[in-house]
């Protein structure tokens, strides 16, 4: 067994910047007096973001498996290591503003957020069962509580008491099938795993083993049939909260999905992805049609979209994986800035959230309602943003890949998707013109937006329209991320036999792009990893 | 010597316990008990496993770990006593704010 060397601790680098700086505020946070501003103490925390993004970047020369093969740095992972800060970092700017807004006055609502972002970026680098397990526990408990964190509020508390009973019943569901796969192979390592897997016919344990695994992170994802605690939660917790609990955990979560299925191929989870896609969608955007608040409403687009983002599960291929990675990125720039908008304009106690309150907000806040304009057609998915690409991409993987079995089941899939993609344009498209088009019910202009919540709002409405127009460069760094995840060896045989890959031309062609980054890396990662494995 | 299935049997009734205890029983903390039984159900079936492969190990002994999963039970059983201690928070903050334990009269957020 190899002995912990410092390359092993450059690999869990973000992790430890981010709960250095979680431990510092709240080392800080007790020594402030109760009425100080704990402005700072964010301000802090925003740092220890950014600074956790830089460690990411700076993994790209240590790709490899660290800590005695539990923990794999390779471009998926660092990818959301990427995301991940990201997100909290604008989630921490928005909550600068929301905190003063609620009169919540304590420094560890930063702490959590950052101790959450370290579960959740270590279950997107975790190839342990286990780990994977510790790390989705860290990410949920802070956000069980981040949910009830306006504490005199009953909404509040309700909601943290049902995302916990919930959250908790999905978690034991996951770790049930952690312990059956331990059975069915006498590992938790998912690589080895994949190779027991691959050699023996997996029996009926790891079937069952893999199906209550999807049960546990469809809890996470907010997938229907899994999907009834989502609204009520959304409505419920602080909306800077939501903004980061609706993409954060839910892009962990996707990545672990990722992880364990594509190590599990052959376990027969093609139709239930499928089945749990297309009620997604349906469920979700036949919900938010008739839901009279924002965030309510919202919290259904977000089940819906869950269910675009399975339709590139369910197309299992290279195109799949790399789809489904950009949706992730492309829906946490547009959800995050849509929820920004609707906590700044919520004001003290939350107090306009419903679709009325939002009339005539096209004359009593041009930019604001400009701004969630952008987002909301971006969820609707039109051309020249995000949500648009990320939907086409998911459907067109979806058409690529055909079920041997079902030739014609995605089909009818992305079918389903498109219907839903028309439906989904009536509820966005209604809030929309219920800014534009109708009188203001309240006369006062809302509250100027802080600095801090403009920067907010400038980010994310960038990168909605970046990703929309120019999305190459993601793109290229999505296709080598979902490259990585499938080491190329036996899985692409084991693929052919269950579904028709791509040909080589077209994945030729998918790799010419980013020619001049992968093969230097991949040999780099390739060799190390070779190394570390032959020592263990 | 008692055969592993036994032993999966058992957890897998403990298990569907606590499902339905989660299902159909109204006290907060007696849904927070249930889930608690589902993870003790869980750890019994790694101990079970963990001793099976074992046993297993003298024929492939390369391929096991030896006393993994009794240590996956330790980690789980940390985890549960992490989330107990924030569900009792939570479960306190409820009880302060609606002054009732039922969840059927916990329901401010429905459509």
């Amino acid at each position: 067994m190899s002995p912990i060397s410092g390359v092993d601790y450059i690999r869990i680098l973000p992790e430890l910047v981010l709960t250095a700086f979680g431990i510092a505020v709240m080392l800080i946070d007790p020594l402030l007096k109760p009425s100080d501003s704990r402005r700072g103490l964010g301000l802090l925390s925003f740092v220890g973001t950014l600074a956790a993004i830089a460690a990411a970047v700076y993994q790209m020369h240590y790709y490899g498996l660290g800590w005695f093969g539990m923990v794999r740095v390779d471009s998926f992972s660092i990818f959301f290591h990427v995301l991940i800060p990201a997100i909290s970092a604008v989630c921490i700017l928005a909550s600068l503003e929301y905190l003063e807004q609620q009169k919540i006055g304590s420094g560890e609502y930063y702490a959590l957020i950052l101790f959450g972002t370290v579960g959740m970026v270590l279950m997107s680098s975790a190839v342990e069962l286990v780990l994977i397990f510790v790390a989705l526990e860290i990410s949920s408990i802070s956000t069980y509580i981040l949910a009830g964190y306006r504490r005199r509020s009953a909404s509040s508390a309700e909601a943290s008491i049902k995302y916990f009973l919930l959250g908790s019943f999905a978690t034991a569901f996951f770790l049930y099938g952690v312990a059956l796969m331990f059975g069915a192979t006498g590992t938790t390592d998912i690589l080895r795993i994949q190779a027991q897997l691959a050699a023996t016919n997996p029996g009926i344990l790891a079937y069952v083993a893999t199906a209550l695994m999807i049960i546990g992170l469809g809890f996470k994802v907010a997938a229907a049939p899994f999907h009834i605690w989502t609204p009520d939660v959304y409505e419920g917790a602080p909306a800077p909260i939501v903004a980061l609990m609706s993409t954060g955990p839910k892009a962990a979560a996707f990545a672990v999905l990722l992880r364990v299925l594509f190590a599990t191929t052959g376990t027969g989870w093609f139709w239930l992805i499928w089945i749990s896609a297309a009620l997604s969608m349906t469920l979700g955007n036949f919900g938010a049609l008739v839901q009279g608040n924002v965030k309510r409403m919202l919290a259904y687009s977000s089940i819906a979209h869950a269910g675009y983002l399975l339709v590139a599960f369910a197309a299992s291929n290279q195109l799949g994986i790399s789809a489904a990675i950009f949706y992730t990125a492309a829906y946490a720039a547009m959800n995050v800035g849509a929820f920004a908008v609707v906590s700044h304009f919520g004001s003290a106690g939350e107090r306009y959230v419903s679709i009325d309150d939002y009339a005539g907000l096209g004359k009593r806040s041009p930019l604001l309602a400009f701004t969630l304009t952008i987002f909301l057609l971006s969820l609707i998915g039109i051309p020249a943003t995000a949500g648009f690409l990320a939907k086409y991409y998911a459907f067109t993987a979806a058409m690529h890949g055909t079920s041997a079995t079902h030739p014609t089941a995605l089909v009818w899939l992305v079918i389903i998707g498109v219907v839903n993609s028309a439906v989904a344009s009536y509820y966005y498209l209604r809030l929309v013109v219920v800014m534009y088009m109708r009188e203001p019910t309240v006369s006062e202009p809302p509250a100027p937006a802080s600095a801090s919540m403009r920067v907010a709002l400038v980010i994310t409405t960038i990168a909605t329209i970046y990703l929309g127009v120019v999305p190459g460069r993601l793109l290229d760094y999505t296709t080598l991320a979902a490259s990585d995840l499938q080491p190329k060896t036996k899985a692409a045989g084991m693929m052919g036999a269950r579904f028709k890959s791509l040909t080589d031309l077209e994945v030729k062609e998918l790799f010419r792009r980013s020619s001049h980054v992968t093969p230097a890396e991949d040999n780099r990662s390739g060799s190390q990893e070779k190394k570390r494995v032959d020592n263990r | 010597m008692v055969p592993l299935a036994w032993y999966l049997v058992l957890s897998a009734i403990l298990f569907c316990l606590g499902i339905f205890g989660f299902l159909l029983k109204r006290n907060i903390i007696t849904i927070f008990m249930s889930i608690e039984l589902m993870l003790n159900a869980v750890n019994l079936t790694f101990v079970a496993f963990a001793n099976y492969w074992n046993e297993h190990a003298k024929t492939v002994a390369e391929k096991v770990v030896p006393l993994s999963g009794q240590v996956f039970v330790f980690f789980v059983m940390v985890v549960a006593a992490a989330e107990a201690a924030v569900g009792l928070a939570i479960i306190i903050s409820v009880f302060r704010t609606r002054e009732t334990l039922n969840v059927d009269r916990v329901n401010l957020l429905k459509l």
